[in-house]
């Protein structure tokens, strides 16, 4: 049984279709990722699922249940961390956590247990007592996050829980997130940051103008899509495109620089730097990126 | 628009006032000040420094100092402020630049019950006002025990009228600063023509007719005929107003309310 079934989703403003006819669904234990540009219908279709923003169509089913008829037991299942702070800035950092359990009726010895071992997950515990206006956007995120696991849920939805991160706070939140995943929570997942899917996405879906482009593994979708590497060339001069016009099969040209999707070896590499030049070649794994770019194209969004 | 169902609404709507609750007890100190200082102001300014001008006046057959004549208006106000002014920008505040009411949507909470948690909050905050001021007015011999009790349940359904009042303009203004307008068009108004300074008798008559729909002239007269024990049958017809209108605006404040906040 999946934990979340999304079926013929759909979600009009005015002339604008946010969500235009999307379906996964997300199976127990894994990490389901939803990947898109800004504007692409992540947040819409998130928070279509918890009831926020009504939808125009389609099913929608977590944990068997309808969200139509169950939304308040729904509710009481999931941990949502929304995309934007929503931190009570009247209480300070533990009771945020104490007072939200309330509205999951946790009684209070339970919730201020559960919001101490929070605290100590996410390493908050010296800021406890501060007041949410003090503290550094890491950690309103991190404690966004820990305020989503409060009643201890069975699907966490996390919406760009990295976003406008350091790299510290990111890699620290990464890490609690796989910790997470390994004690068997599934999580629903929206990003941009291609390494951030890569590393927590078991499978994910690519979206734009509110479809569905891909669906899949992060690393199968890269190989299929994309191929095993790419060769990246800065100032390509004609020597090089004649080369690469014999040789290469697959050139995307941005003008001030080429790049070569390969599907094996090194090869034309090796040729190429061999043959024609070596400054500005660099040769470099296939990634999600590559094949996000690829999909949803260079242009800027909004 | 859609009338909100009773079936959609649980206790859980007093999670929402626990919040509120549980952050005005951290500043009770603060918060209690002005609903113990103002009638104090307000009968030195008039008793002593206004009432000498006016001398007394007859209401309802009965002699009355001025100070007298108006002190039951201050908790009739004070009622009115309280909860209009908790719905209006204390909950614009929460939902628009805190985002406390998306975060409770998150939980098994619906919107209907976070709105009407905040009108009851709101309302309780008139009893709390409306309570401490009775205390002081009573001390300084302005107020007739029992009567003056009455003046709780009074400032619940008063509290519960103004609240809807402010949150039906919550969900119609635009922004923050657009509360002027209903501030300067309704509560002046109100707070000046309805019988609080000077008896309705004394406005012209079509004003007097245009001042018997505003829900403070009823607020303030049963909150003066209950704490001066002056009652009259037309208190009865007070009573029905509010009730009716709390009756009314409650669910019309939670319809616009879900309106504005749902897309
Ligand atoms: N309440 C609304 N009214 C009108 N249009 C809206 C509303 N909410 C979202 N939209 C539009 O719907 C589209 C999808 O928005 P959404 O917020 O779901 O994108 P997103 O994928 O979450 O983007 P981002 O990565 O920037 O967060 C956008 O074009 C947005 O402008
Ligand atoms: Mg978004």
């Amino acid at each position: 049984m999946a934990i979340l079934e999304v079926e013929s989703l759909r979600k009009q403003y005015g002339l604008l279709t946010a969500v235009d006819d999307i379906s996964f669904a997300v199976q127990p234990g894994e990490c389901f990722g939803l990947l898109g540009p800004n504007g692409a219908g992540k947040t819409t279709t998130i928070r279509m699922l918890y009831g926020y923003t009504p939808r125009d169509d389609g099913t929608l089913r977590l944990f068997d249940l309808d969200i139509d008829t169950d939304l308040r037991e729904i509710k009481r299942r999931i941990g949502i961390c929304q995309q934007e702070d929503s931190l009570d800035p009247d209480l300070t950092v533990r009771d945020n956590l104490v007072g939200y359990a309330r509205y999951f009726a946790i009684p209070k010895g339970e919730a201020e247990g559960r919001a101490d071992e929070l605290l100590t997950f996410f390493a908050l515990h010296s800021r406890a007592n501060d007041k949410i206006t003090i503290l550094s956007g890491g950690l309103k995120r991190r404690l966004m996050l820990a305020r989503a696991l409060v009643n201890q849920p069975e699907l966490l939805i996390l919406d760009e829980p990295t976003t406008g991160l350091d790299p510290q706070s990111r890699q620290l939140l990464w890490e609690k997130l796989a910790e997470l995943k390994k004690q068997g929570l599934t999580i629903l997942l929206t990003t941009h940051y291609m390494e951030e899917a890569e590393r927590l996405c078991d499978r994910l879906v690519i979206v734009d103008n509110g479809t569905i482009l891909i669906e899949g593994k992060p690393q199968q979708l890269v190989r299929q899509q994309v191929g095993s590497s790419v060769l990246e060339i800065a100032d390509p001069d004609d020597k090089v495109r004649a080369f690469l016009d014999k040789e290469a099969s697959r050139v995307e040209d941005l003008g001030s620089r080429l790049l070569v999707y390969l599907d094996d070896g090194d090869e034309l590499f090796l040729k190429l730097t061999r043959e024609v030049r070596t400054e500005g070649c660099v040769l470099r794994p296939a990634g999600l990126e590559d094949l996000f770019l690829k999909l949803t194209g260079r242009e800027l969004r909004e | 628009m859609k009338w909100p169902n009773p079936s959609q609404i649980s206790a859980r709507a007093f999670r929402v006032w626990q919040r509120n609750f549980s952050i005005y007890k951290k500043n009770w100190k603060i918060s209690f000040i002005p609903p113990l200082l103002e009638p104090l102001f307000y009968i030195l300014a008039f008793g002593v420094g206004l009432a000498v001008m006016v001398g007394e006046l007859i209401f309802n057959g009965e002699h009355l100092t001025y100070t007298t004549f108006i002190a039951p208006a201050l908790v009739a106000v004070a009622i009115m402020y309280n909860a209009f002014f908790e719905t209006t920008y204390n909950s614009f505040v929460r939902m628009y630049y805190q985002k406390t009411f998306d975060a409770l949507l998150a939980t098994p909470l619906n919107l209907e019950e976070i709105i009407l948690g905040e009108i009851l909050w709101a309302a309780t905050k008139s009893v709390i006002a409306a309570g401490l001021m009775t205390v002081v007015i009573s001390l300084c011999g302005f107020f007739e025990c029992p009567g003056a009790l009455l003046l709780i349940p009074l400032a619940l359904l008063g509290g519960l009228v103004f609240a809807a009042l402010g949150m039906i303009c919550t969900a119609l203004v635009p922004g923050i600063e657009t509360f002027n307008l209903p501030i300067f068009l309704g509560i002046t108004p109100m707070f000046l023509f309805s019988g609080t300074f000077f008896p309705l008798q004394n406005l012209p008559e079509w004003a007097q007719t245009v001042a018997k729909f505003l829900p403070l002239t009823h607020l303030v007269a049963l909150v003066r005929g209950s704490s001066l024990q002056l009652f009259s049958g037309e208190l009865w017809f007070s009573l029905l107003y509010l009730l009716v209108a709390a009756l009314l605006l409650i669910p019309l404040a939670i319809a616009l309310m879900v309106r504005r906040i749902v897309v």
